[in-house]
């Protein structure tokens, strides 16, 4: 056992925590901003509660974001110092963007948007949850421009003088196709992993309100006005996760003739792909043998693989065979391939359960076609829906972690593809019982945390809207807004 | 000027941003559980004092680490694995303590409430020590070889000067805080908050004091000598204003203090970002730790176009929430009427109607259906 390996499982660890948190804050923040805005355009009153509602659920989720974030900055220079040095001058450059561009912006305006319902007119409280959704969304596009140069280097020179890559063009940086390409696809699975998110919550209220009508025993009987409430915001959830699940299909096809171009070696990893082919075949199961390097074991699609890869049915796709003799030619002598087994599974979990999550969604818009404002108690939403509906979110947030997982395992064993590898990456003076230290305490505190904050969102929803802004009464005070405050 | 200067002053004014807006939050933090008994309203009134601001705060941080990355590479890079596990430690106390702030009021329980308010306290007096001995390292120098990679331990980095630094960091950071909750509270809170500034006094002035005077005298150069006085005046100053009941003013040279002290530290430390200890000639300096000059001059355009931009809505955010803040304007506020849904608790931060009934301790009244809610 070495630092790196640990230093690598913490950033693993780490970085998938993190990015549990991250797509739900994007995309929350959003829809959070859309509810808000047809309260502020029409005043109906059940859209401030659903705006507080999932606004508090936002907050829960967002403070772990935020506070999960610092330690991905703080790491690169704890744990990869080398890599630091090397990259600092290029890579450095749209961290510091993040932080002056996006953070600050998100950071203010959630202040002002929590703590200023009251000390704001309407019309520039509403400002401010949209300038928390621009800055999450800024923040993702600066983030992934970082991520996608260590996969498609662009815009720099190695000076000879000190071995350091030097910015040269900070607009190709900030242009590469393979930044916007991720961004798109990113960001669209992040919106559909909130509209999920939404659907979800949604989905079990129905369902419990169902429920509680069939048997009609326990308590109280829940406000009628949530069925119209949550009939809506399922809607809402429901068209987001689409739209979504349209971008996130074309970005996802377009990744993948950008790997084809820029990292040949992930795509064929991603299919276990062994041999160079013309007209390749997408692998729907293989069982692989990564010592004498073939698979016994392949059930295939033909031609579809090339087609994904080059958009040509009898494309040529490189094989890790062909690729290995490459890149020994290329780089030295060194093993250039990745984990295979985890980056082709990691490929298939990611389209399986990320397609899934998308087409729950298509299948609960055709069952609530046409009734979206219906407020009766007994809609005819089908009941085996709303557990169905429920599964989406994790099969949404583990989809992203796989796709994640299939990025940053499949370029292994390069940080920065063709330049610096991973084992150059690691810091030389921290000791592997620091890193077996710190991750271990980071995997204890952020194991506590999960209980804890998913604990709260169970509770926050369970208690369901009319317990953060009341129903309102007939002759009601619209004014009625109660304010966040800690 | 050279460029690399530039980006050396730029990452001081960014350390300068975060230890005279964090600082404050710190200092309110380590003084949250001598605010107030527990879960009383005044505890609440003394987070409540930074909690539209404490995040936009500590991104300060960020962009002062982000710009670090970005301008001198080789400083972040050695600076950060080379102090480890002190950067460890304040990551664990500002995961806490954000998480707490977010979190306390989120469960009406006495006992939830107290743990948070516990990681509020650790969160917060942590980093305002370890900031301290981490500066006071840099400016000293640490064991550091040729390849610049630090070769000192954390014993190392626990020497007299450090600690001293870290005491004084602590003391300025926890006078700065309650002169703050003084200037931004009214009521118990703001009482308990100047008499806590008095008596911090007693540690932060010779403190303070005795870790400026070491560092002049042992890194200074000549030009930063009247920061160091101007420092101990303010400070000084600053304490006679707390007793004078000029808060407003005593806010205002709690923060000249700590400009200057902190000007005072990386002008000690300049031309150098990183001394090395075990040989001069392997120190990290402006020179051979920055980026190339195309990075530092995109930065600069960066930087020239929005920080002003951030520090114009940041400062609408401190004025739109200028007014002192009571125990009337977070539990009163709301007039949610007598309905019902109103007072059951799925809130915890919502609006509860209080009565006070001795200072520090409320009667809630809860509705009946409020049980069901944590089931």
């Amino acid at each position: 056992m070495e630092a790196l390996e640990l230093a690598r499982w913490q950033f693993g660890v780490t970085t998938i925590y993190h990015f549990l948190f991250v797509p739900l804050t994007i995309g929350l923040s959003f829809i959070v901003a859309v509810l808000q805005t047809v309260w502020y355009r029409t005043g109906r009153h059940e859209y401030l509660q659903a705006t507080q509602f999932f606004g508090k659920l936002f907050l829960i989720n967002f403070a772990m974001g935020v506070v999960t974030g610092i330690v991905q900055e703080f790491q690169f220079g704890m744990n990869w110092s080398e890599y630091s040095r090397f990259v600092g001058d290029v890579f450095g450059a749209p961290l510091a963007m993040e932080a002056l561009l996006a953070f600050f912006l998100e950071s203010t305006f959630i202040g002002l948007w929590i703590f200023g319902w009251h000390r704001l007119p309407r019309g520039v409280h509403l400002a401010c949850i949209w300038m928390v959704a621009i800055g999450t969304n800024l923040s993702a596009y600066f983030i992934l421009a970082a991520n996608a140069w260590m996969r498609r280097p662009v815009g720099f020179e190695v000076n000879p003088e000190n071995g350091r890559a030097e910015l040269t063009d900070i607009w190709a940086v900030l242009g590469n196709d393979q930044a916007w390409s991720t961004y798109l696809h990113t960001v669209s699975a992040a919106f559909i992993t909130a509209g999920l998110f939404v659907v979800c919550v949604s989905a079990y209220k129905l369902w419990r309100n169902q429920k509680h009508n069939d048997t009609g025993v326990r308590g109280e009987a829940p406000p009628a006005r949530d069925f119209a409430l949550f009939r809506g915001t399922l809607k809402v959830g429901l068209v987001f996760t689409l739209m979504a699940g349209v971008i996130v299909v074309f970005s996802g096809d377009h990744q993948a003739k950008l790997a084809a171009q820029y990292e040949p070696m992930k795509l064929a990893a991603a299919e276990a792909l062994w041999e160079t082919e013309e007209g390749a075949a997408f692998s729907a199961f293989a069982v692989g043998d990564t010592e004498a390097r073939y698979n016994p074991i392949d059930i295939t699609v033909p031609n579809i693989l090339s087609f994904l890869a080059t958009g040509e049915f009898d494309g040529e796709v490189h094989g890790m065979n062909n690729l290995q003799e490459a890149y020994e030619e290329e780089y030295g002598e060194g093993d250039y391939i990745p984990n295979v087994f985890v980056t082709y599974w990691s490929f298939r979990l990611m389209m399986g359960l990320g397609l899934a999550g998308v087409g729950i969604a298509a299948i609960g818009l055709w069952l609530t076609r046409g009734r979206d404002r219906t407020p009766s108690v007994d809609g005819p939403l089908t009941r085996w829906f709303y557990p169905l509906a429920m599964f989406a979110l994790p099969a949404a947030l583990a989809a992203n972690i796989f796709g994640w997982v299939l990025t940053e395992m499949g370029r292994q064993p390069w940080t920065v593809h063709g330049y610096l590898l991973t084992a150059a990456s690691v810091s030389p003076g921290v000791s592997l019982g620091t890193v077996a230290m710190s991750l271990s305490l980071f995997t204890l505190i952020y194991g506590v945390l999960a209980v804890v904050e998913v604990g709260l969102l169970v509770k926050y929803v369970k208690a369901g809207p009319s317990h953060l802004v009341p129903d309102l009464e007939e002759d009601g005070d619209e004014s009625q807004i109660p304010h966040f405050s800690y | 000027m050279d460029l690399a200067v530039i980006w050396f002053i730029a990452i001081s004014v960014l350390w300068i941003g975060y230890f005279v807006l964090e600082g404050f939050d710190f200092g309110v933090g380590t003084l949250l559980p001598f605010m107030g008994k527990r879960d009383s309203v005044d505890r609440r009134v003394t987070i409540n004092s930074i909690g539209p601001v404490w995040d936009a705060n500590e991104v300060w941080l960020l962009t002062a680490g982000g710009a670090m990355f970005a301008a001198f590479p080789a400083w972040y890079a050695s600076l950060f694995s080379g102090f480890y596990i002190p950067l460890f430690l304040i990551l664990i106390a500002l995961i806490l303590r954000g998480v707490a702030f977010e979190y306390r009021g989120k469960r009406d329980d006495s006992t939830w409430r107290l743990w948070w308010d516990r990681a509020i306290f650790f969160g917060s007096a942590a980093p305002a020590l370890l900031w301290g001995v981490a500066f006071a390292n840099i400016v000293q120098g640490v064991a550091m070889d040729s390849d610049h990679i630090v070769t000192a331990s954390l014993v190392d980095l626990l020497n007299p000067y450090a600690l001293l630094g870290g005491l004084t960091t602590l003391s300025l950071f926890t006078l700065h805080g309650a002169v703050f909750l003084s200037l931004k509270t009214d009521g118990p809170v703001r009482v308990r908050a100047r008499t806590a500034a008095l008596r911090t006094a007693y540690v932060a002035v010779p403190a303070g004091a005795a870790f400026l005077t070491w560092t002049q005298l042992a890194h200074g150069k000549a030009w930063t000598w009247p920061l160091v006085l101007i420092a101990a005046a303010t400070l000084v100053g600053g304490v006679a204003a707390v007793r004078a009941r000029r808060e407003g003013l005593a806010f205002g040279l709690m923060v000249a203090t700590i400009v200057s002290a902190v000007v005072t530290l990386f002008g000690s430390l300049f031309p150098n970002v990183l001394p090395s200890i075990t040989d001069p000639a392997f120190s990290l300096t402006v020179e051979n730790a920055s980026s190339a000059d195309y990075t530092l001059t995109v930065m600069t355009w960066v930087a020239v176009v929005f920080l002003p931009l951030v520090l114009v809505y940041q400062g609408w955010s401190y004025w739109v929430f200028r007014k002192r803040v009571t125990g009337a304007t977070i539990t009163g506020e709301t007039v949610t009427g007598d309905t019902a849904g109103a007072e059951t608790s799925a809130r915890g931060d919502i609006v509860i109607p209080e009565v006070t009934t001795a200072e520090g301790t409320t009667g809630t009244r809860r509705a009946a259906t409020e049980d069901t809610v944590d089931t």
